[in-house]
Order: C-alpha cells, then sequence, then structure tokens
C-alpha cells in the first residue's frame, strides 16, 4: 500500500484514497482491539510522544492507548496554557522533544498551524490531535470509520452537522473528509457560529437544526464550549434558547431516517446540545466512536510510521 | 558643495515636469533645473537612462527608537529607508516611551539629525502614553516640528477624545492621523475575516470594524473642519467612505501601503506569519478597490507602515506573533509594478511616494522647483533583483516578499545634495 504522508496535519492535504487506506488499515486493528491480548509488536522500539499542549482526556488516552498496542513506547507531556506562557517558545520546546529522537509527535495545541509549524521545523513525523479551531484529523477519520461501519458506505450519506462551526476543528476535518468521500455535508448552528463562507469548503447551510436534519443518515452534534467567553461579542443569548432552536432531542430526531445514527465527539453537555434520552438512546454511536477512534488511530501511527515494518498479526 | 544631475529623465509631478533636464543642487537646496547645465565646479551624477524624481517621501514607518532599539534604531531604519529610495520619514509614535511630548520629540529629532540617513519628522501621539484620554501638548509639538499626530496601533476609542483631537489641532495646521479598527469588532481576530480564515480556522478581523472607524473619524473630521489623515486604508468600504467625503469637501487624506495593493489573504496560508500585519491582508475584492483609490486620487500616497520586528517575535504560532512588516526597501519596486501591470501611470507612481505624501502631512520637500529641499531619488526602473531578506539593510528581516523578483531600485538617494546611498 502507498501511504506518502510522513505527517498527519488535517484532513485536508489527503487524497480519497489516503482516506480510505486509512480506514482499511483500521479495520485490521480493530480486531486486535478485541482480542485478550491486545498488542502486536509492530511499532516496537519507536517512540511517540503525546505532547499536549491543551487539555483532553480522550483523545490522549486514545492516542496513548492506540500506541501501546502497537508496542511503541509512549510518553505523554500536557501542559495547559501556551508555551510562551511558560517562557519558553514552541520551537524550543519542540527541539528539546526532537533531541530525545521520538519517531513521532502527537500533538494538541490551542493554536491553529501549531502542528503545522513543528513539521516544519522538525525531523520526526508530527499527528495533529487538534490544532485550534482548523483540524482535527483522527476524529474526522474515527468518524468516517463508524459511520461507514454502522451504515455500509459512504458515498452518498447525508451527514448534519449541528452547532458551533466556527470554533470547531471537528467541523472542519468532517467537511474535509466527508466531501472527499462523497457524502453530502448539511450544517447548522446559530449564525453567530457559523464561519463567512464555510459553505465553500463544501456544505449546504441551513437555517434551523431541522431542515438540517431532515432526511438525514447521520446526525453528528458538536459540543458547545460553556467556558468560551467571546471577545468579539456574545455568541448566545443563554444556554436554555440554544437547547430549545440547536438542541437535538427526539422529537427532531424523528426527521432524520429512521435509521440514523447520532454521533457526539464528545464530552456531552447533556441538556444543552444534546439531550439525555437521545445521548442514550437506540441510535446513538458515540461509545462506538469512542471504541474506534482507538483503531484509527492505530493505523495512523503504523502509517506515518512508515507502513510495512512488521505483520500487523 | 555643489551637485549636479545630468542626463536623467525628471519627473516631478507638483510642478508637471516630465523630460530630460538637468537638475543643481546647491547648499543643500535645489538651485536651478534646466537644459544642458553647465558643470563648473559641481560634482556631477550622470542619470542618464534613469528617472529623476524629487527624494520619497513615507509618511509612516517604526523607527522603534527609543526603547525598541532590538528592533530597528533610528540609524538602521533610516538606512533602510534610504536603500530604499525614501529621503524622509515620518515615524510613528508607539516607542517606549511613547512620544507623546516634547523631550521624546527632541530626542528623535536629534538623534537623527546626528546619526541618520535621512530626513526624520516625528509624529507625536494624539493621547498621552497612546491612552485614549487625554491629549498631547499639540501647539508645542507642532511648534517644534510635528507634523501629525497618531496613537498608531491603537484607535483612538473614545469619539469624543477624537472630536477634540480634531478640534484643537485645527488652528497648528497638524493632521490627526487614524489607525481605524472599532475594537470590539476586531475581537481576537488575528487576519482578515473570510474565507481563508474559515479554512484556517482563524479568528477573523471583519472589514467593518475598519469601515466603522473610518466612517466615524470622517464625521468627525466633517464636524470640526479638522484634517483627518486615514492610515494604511485596506477595505474596499474605507476606501469609498473617504472617496465620498472628499467630494463632499471634508478635509481627509489617506494612505495605502505596498502589501494591501499587493497581497491578499491567501498569502496567510501555511500560518505565514509574515503575513500578519494590522489591518490584515484583506480579500481580492478589496485590494482592488485600494488600487482604484490609488489610480483615481482618493488615496493620497503610498506608505509603508515599515514595521520591523525582531525574528523570535515571528517565529511563533500564528496567534502569538506580533502585527506588522518590514516595508521601506521594497516599496518602490511594487510601486512601479502597479505601472507595470497597468493600474496607475509613472507620473502617478511617483505622485503617491513624493507630493503625494508631503502634501498629505504638509512636508517640505516632494517636488524639485528652485529652491525645494535637495532631496532627490534617482531610480533604474529596469534594474531586475531578487528580495533576500539577509541583505536588508533594516535590522529585522520580517517581510513575506523574502525570494520575490523586483523591477526597479533606487541606484542613488541623495538628502540635502549629499548622496546618502548608491546602488
Amino acid at each position: 500500500m502507498a501511504f506518502g504522508h510522513k505527517h498527519i496535519l488535517g484532513i485536508e492535504p489527503l487524497s480519497r484514497e489516503d482516506i480510505f487506506t486509512i480506514l482499511d488499515t483500521a479495520e485490521g486493528f480493530k480486531e486486535i482491539n478485541s482480542r485478550d491480548i491486545k498488542k502486536v509488536p509492530t511499532l516496537r522500539g519507536r517512540t511517540i510522544i503525546n505532547a499536549f499542549f491543551e487539555n483532553s482526556t480522550r483523545t490522549r488516552l486514545s492516542f496513548e492507548i492506540a500506541g501501546k498496542r502497537l508496542s511503541a513506547d509512549t510518553v505523554n507531556i500536557s501542559s495547559s496554557g501556551s508555551s510562551v506562557a511558560k517562557g519558553e517558545t514552541l520551537e524550543d520546546t519542540a527541539r528539546n522533544i526532537e533531541a530525545m529522537r521520538p519517531d513521532i509527535i502527537v500533538m494538541r495545541h490551542g493554536a491553529s498551524g501549531a502542528p503545522h509549524y513543528l513539521a516544519e521545523r522538525l525531523d520526526c513525523s508530527v499527528v495533529n490531535a487538534g490544532d485550534g479551531a482548523h483540524e482535527h484529523p483522527s476524529q474526522a477519520l474515527l468518524d468516517l470509520f463508524t459511520m461507514r461501519e454502522k451504515k455500509g458506505r459512504l458515498e452518498g450519506l447525508e451527514v448534519a452537522i449541528v452547532g458551533d462551526i466556527s470554533h470547531s476543528r471537528v467541523a472542519r476535518s468532517n467537511l474535509y473528509a466527508l466531501n472527499r468521500v462523497g457524502a453530502n455535508v448539511r450544517l447548522a448552528g446559530p449564525g453567530t457560529m457559523l464561519p463567512p463562507e464555510v459553505d465553500r469548503l463544501g456544505a449546504r447551510v441551513c437555517n434551523r437544526i431541522e431542515e438540517a436534519i431532515e432526511g438525514a443518515d447521520v446526525v453528528m452534534m458538536l459540543r458547545i464550549q460553556l467556558e468560551r467567553q467571546a471577545k468579539g461579542g456574545p455568541l448566545l443569548p443563554s444556554l436554555r434558547e440554544y437547547s430549545r432552536f440547536y438542541g437535538l432531542n427526539p422529537d427532531k430526531l424523528t426527521l432524520a431516517k429512521p435509521d440514523a445514527i447520532v454521533m457526539h465527539p464528545g464530552p456531552m453537555n447533556r441538556g444543552v446540545e444534546i439531550s439525555s434520552s437521545v445521548a442514550d438512546g437506540s441510535r446513538n454511536v458515540i461509545l462506538d466512536q469512542v471504541e474506534n477512534g482507538v483503531a484509527v488511530r492505530m493505523a495512523l501511527l503504523y502509517l506515518v510510521a512508515g507502513g510495512e515494518s512488521e505483520d500487523k498479526d | 558643495m555643489k551637485l549636479l544631475i545630468k542626463n536623467g529623465r525628471v519627473i516631478d509631478p507638483r510642478n508637471q515636469i516630465d523630460g530630460q533636464l538637468d537638475i543643481q543642487i546647491e547648499k543643500g537646496t535645489v538651485s536651478q533645473v534646466g537644459s544642458d547645465l553647465e558643470a563648473g565646479d559641481a560634482e556631477v551624477f550622470d542619470a542618464a537612462g534613469k528617472l529623476v524624481t524629487p527624494g520619497l517621501i513615507d509618511v509612516h514607518v517604526h523607527l522603534r527608537d527609543p526603547g525598541l532599539e532590538y528592533k530597528e534604531d533610528i540609524a538602521s531604519g533610516t538606512l533602510s529607508a534610504v536603500a530604499g529610495g525614501f529621503t524622509a520619514v515620518a515615524c510613528m509614535p508607539n516607542t517606549q516611551p511613547v512620544n507623546d511630548n516634547l523631550a521624546v520629540t527632541r530626542y528623535i529629532q536629534e538623534k537623527a539629525k546626528e546619526v541618520g540617513h535621512c530626513r526624520v519628522y516625528p509624529i507625536a501621539a494624539i493621547t498621552r502614553g497612546l491612552k485614549g484620554e487625554s491629549l498631547t501638548e499639540m501647539g508645542e509639538l507642532t511648534e517644534a516640528g510635528v507634523p501629525g499626530f497618531s496613537d498608531d496601533g491603537r484607535p483612538v476609542e473614545s469619539g469624543a477624545v477624537m472630536r477634540r483631537a480634531l478640534e484643537y489641532s485645527r488652528p497648528f495646521g497638524a493632521a490627526v492621523i487614524s489607525h481605524a479598527e472599532e475594537l470590539s469588532l476586531v475581537g481576537d481576530g488575528v487576519m482578515n475575516e473570510g474565507f481563508v480564515a474559515t479554512e484556517l480556522g482563524l479568528k477573523g478581523i471583519p472589514w467593518a470594524a475598519e469601515d466603522a472607524m473610518i466612517a466615524r473619524d470622517v464625521m468627525l473630521a466633517e464636524l470640526t473642519g479638522g484634517h483627518l489623515h486615514v492610515a494604511h486604508i485596506s477595505t474596499r468600504g474605507g476606501v469609498e467612505i473617504v472617496r465620498q467625503a472628499k467630494k463632499r469637501g471634508v478635509k481627509v487624506t489617506c494612505e495605502a501601503t505596498p502589501h494591501h495593493f499587493v497581497l491578499t489573504d491567501e498569502a496567510v496560508r501555511g500560518y505565514n506569519t509574515n503575513a500578519k500585519m494590522n489591518p490584515p491582508l484583506r480579500s481580492e475584492q478589496d485590494r482592488q478597490a485600494v488600487r482604484d483609490g490609488l489610480a483615481d486620487g482618493t488615496i493620497d500616497c503610498i506608505a509603508t507602515d515599515h514595521a520591523p520586528h525582531h525574528f523570535d517575535e515571528k517565529n511563533v504560532e500564528f496567534n502569538l506573533a506580533m502585527n506588522g512588516i518590514v516595508g521601506l526597501e521594497t516599496a518602490l519596486p511594487l510601486t512601479l509594478r502597479l505601472v507595470e501591470e497597468g493600474v496607475i501611470s509613472l507620473q502617478r507612481a511617483v505622485e503617491l511616494l513624493t507630493c503625494g505624501p508631503a502634501s498629505a502631512l504638509g512636508l517640505p520637500g516632494g517636488h524639485l522647483a528652485t529652491g525645494a529641499p535637495g532631496d532627490v531619488t534617482i531610480i533604474d526602473p529596469d534594474l531586475e533583483w531578487t528580495v533576500e531578506l539577509e541583505k536588508l539593510k533594516s535590522k529585522s528581516k520580517n517581510s513575506p516578499f523574502g525570494g520575490w523578483n523586483m523591477r526597479g531600485a533606487a541606484v542613488a538617494t541623495i538628502v540635502g545634495g549629499r548622496i546618502v546611498h548608491t546602488r
């Protein structure tokens, strides 16, 4: 298989073939995760550093488990706040990390473009685990993996993405990914949370959540950042109003196809963007997303590490 | 000491001159303009095949002196200026300490005399400490030679303070310069709001933030009769507001930077921090509007907003990088590019760099009649060269034009009859 990417900085640079290569590779790894002994020697002797400059539980854990199941040595560094707040530049931090000769740096950073900055300056592979409001490629890939698993296809799927599109790296990566594989995307969210010209990324922008959900195969709800205080003015009058107009509840969900699935990248605000009855309902695949995340991240690490070293089995 | 510039094509838009003429400079001022002047005991500069223009003037630079000399100082900034063909610059007051009083103004003037390579006109702050609250001593500062006032880097947020600044400065004949942004609309934006920002996941600054403040300040100029000069105009709406105001007879002038008429927000792709400035690089529509404004006379002059920053201040995540780029050494060829592209005539290009800025801020120079300052720029419009950032004379190398092929350069810069730069 030909996978010519040293870094995974986003979905935008990936082709349709790249995406399917990753998803197909992940299929193989998913099986490993259900074994009693969930470990293969594929990346034995490789060092992976999970550098998380922004809070994360799920993504960091998922990458760490993915690395460990491939027998890589994984090390975590977390640091809240920017590198500048610590008095060290990102470049210096990166150079120090690199001096310890890791093979892959998995990076989460609050600044859009931070992994690109790192990739330009370092020799090792960089995997973006979320940069600012830009991209979150592993999330989009696990979302696609889950959609394909549940719906049996990606092409032609009608996918509604609802919530704070402006600040969402999950939305951007999914927009790129879904367009590459031939799915159709509808977006809905408050007017204050829709970035300018977002339709040019390949989406139908709907005024109301009902319009976005109607006839959808997949309904993806985004997290509303309760802590977000916008310097550019208020984004919402109240969470109550948000919930009423943009929250997903069983009533609204009836507009989707009868077999539609409900996704959420987590962490959820129950009662805000998603009601508990939907979050716990039969249509939700939220924990499948989390489970599949490990396999997809194993595939990403495997592929950027060179992809052919040892047998997966 | 006499200097005779012979055989060049003299373009002096203010005096409607465009032809092969000789210019003699004596005791620092132009003493004769004519055909086939006798050299006598004068030093002769043969400008055959070159353009001879009034010394270029940049009304918007940051020399970073006092206080931020690690970015630039008066010596290096003026060296950069003359290398780019500029014989006079007006420097912004956001130094440390702020130039909001006579002592700092005097320091800049004296240091410029001592170590400067060109004329330096300090712009003083509109408000003390750039805080937007109380006015600086505009009378005394004007008397000392300050041509205008600006809180550059920040808008004067209070309409009432801006109104008083325009009223108070009016009898002294100094311009009040508007750094136009409505800060609440800027929020924590770091680039132009639009599709590129959406794609890159960077927070946008809408054009309305600039238009709204230009509109307010134009109204205040109309109300008070004060002279408003709009700095670095970058939006379609801003240009249109100034165009309409000029038609109504409002005393408003404005400037545009080369980067705003050459680049768009597409330059930010790849998170290029040398494409980060304030106002941000705008859309293609805005860029086109700025070009139209340069062509139809709405925009009075080209100014660089030369903003040196240390490498370390740009070698960071995009949202943390400082705003601004150096511009003195690339402004002339970028302006000549507009001529090549048919946007403006060569005469208009010279006007925008000479008498345009001189009359916008009431500066001496900008033309070559007898008695004018002996400031001359000799330009080879066909000289092709490549921008090598390490070779810039500025202390800072923060330019998005590194590696660009340029056509046209100042081959000699003459200040007060003295040749201060040749290439």
